[in-house]
């Protein structure tokens, strides 16, 4: 991938925003892989949480908005749990979600009126809540 | 010995098998658990971005209610219940900004002071599992258990502190009371996919058939959780899984409070154990356990 680099996109605002709303210093970390190595969603990611750091290091913010990864993510902390530096990366992916949510309620991942009345009696109520908390509109 | 008790959303409908089970064995133990009143939903998610406060008023009210019934320790069931109360919590003692957003929001003094327990906690850290032991009536001799942890029962590590975060004891520890044998297993503390259930379901299934594979692999029996998501998650994904891979071995998935109100021989039928969709009872009753 080609990428250009510069002050200006190392310092973007959605790079500013991330870093302010998950309160996590992306350069604290140095790659080493812990957290896409632990990560039980890591199948269904087109970037790994390690490459989502890594981009936002570089400020490279359209390649992050528009990455897969961030929808994946469990939150089951693992990777801030392994990792040698003490990055929370499920708080950088839930303030990627979040300011996905924020600017359009087209982003809202899932529909409601989708699940069907079977689902619905089987499906605990904390999974609905959570749910709705994690991928409709704020 | 009274604790303030959080049932929480799904304990009420969906996990009333958790519910029943541990409020009948806190008895038959010696301790009551006293429903909190008038309590509202934790919110089922802890919001992990820093400007999101509205999310942490529900938990904080239910704490300082707590805190207003003259309690000073909250009980909860439920994994995720636990994990949101006792998140909140760590930012009411720690966080002075986020504190002072929350509690004038909705007008009340609250700084953190109630002890948000986990019932394995009472059970360990209170009664004693020494204790625990030896008011079981019929010890689960012969049965082999997965000790499911998650995710939300153990982490983030700092601000829970249950147990260990890579090699966790308390539920094996627990196990062991009931007179059953705890079966390591590689992937006890993996998530299950949690809500992603709502979202990508293929997500959930392959986590849980490599969590439930992973068990059986070991030589477990059945897989015990605390979280009512975990459960729904690996009981309701094996007939996918089964589809897939016709060589999967199904594996009943129980709550541990069902555990344990086997253990103290509560009434079988009172245990709701249809509602499971890999039924255990079959299992159980081959090995002496629940039989009436």
């Amino acid at each position: 991938m080609k990428a250009t680099i510069s002050q200006d996109t190392v310092r973007a605002d959605f790079v500013q925003k991330v870093a302010e709303i998950s309160g996590e210093n992306f350069f604290n970390c140095y790659q080493c892989g812990n957290c896409s190595a632990g990560c039980p969603s890591v199948e269904e990611m087109d970037l790994l949480p390690s490459q989502v750091v890594r981009y936002l290091q570089l400020g490279l913010v359209e390649e992050v908005k528009t990455c897969k990864s961030m929808w994946v993510c469990a939150a089951c902390l693992m990777c801030h749990a392994r990792c040698p530096k003490g990055v929370d990366i499920s708080k950088i992916m839930d303030a990627l979600r979040v300011l996905r949510l924020r600017e359009d309620e087209h982003n809202s991942r899932i529909d409601v009126t989708d699940f069907d009345d079977d689902y619905l009696e089987r499906a605990p109520q904390i999974a609905m809540i959570s749910g709705y908390r994690k991928f409709l509109s704020l | 010995m009274n604790y303030t008790y959080f049932p929480g959303c799904t304990l009420y409908t969906k996990a009333k098998k958790l519910d029943d089970a541990g409020r009948e064995c806190s008895r038959r133990l010696g301790f009551e658990l006293d429903e909190l009143p008038d309590w509202t939903c934790c919110g089922a998610t802890f919001p992990l971005v820093n400007d999101y406060h509205i999310a942490m008023s529900g938990p904080t009210r239910i704490l300082a209610d707590t805190k207003e019934q003259g309690s000073d320790k909250l009980v909860a069931l439920c994994s995720v219940c636990y994990n949101v109360l006792k998140r909140t919590n760590h930012v009411m003692r720690t966080d002075e900004e986020r504190r002072a957003k929350i509690t004038d929001f909705i007008e009340r003094d609250y700084h953190g002071e109630t002890e948000v327990l986990h019932y394995l906690q009472v059970l360990r850290d209170e009664l004693g599992f020494d204790q625990l032991a030896e008011k079981i009536s019929k010890p689960l001799e012969g049965l082999k258990v997965a000790c499911y942890y998650g995710c939300l029962l153990l982490r983030p590590v700092k601000e829970i502190g249950l147990d260990s975060m890579e090699n966790p004891t308390i539920f094996e520890d627990f196990v062991r009371a009931l007179g059953a044998e705890p079966v390591d297993f590689p992937f006890k503390i993996e998530c299950c996919s949690a809500f992603q259930t709502v979202h990508s379901m293929d997500l959930a299934t392959r986590c849980s058939r490599d969590i439930l594979n992973s068990a059986r692999n070991c030589g477990a029996d059945l897989v015990i959780t605390t979280c009512p998501l975990c459960q729904f998650n690996l009981d309701d994904r094996q007939p996918e899984i089964k589809k897939a891979d016709p060589s999967f071995e199904q594996i009943p998935v129980v709550y541990f409070t069902q555990l344990l109100a086997l253990a103290l021989e509560l009434p079988v039928a009172e245990l709701g154990f249809e509602r499971n969709l890999i039924d255990p009872l079959p299992m159980l009753q081959a090995k002496g356990i629940g039989v009436e």
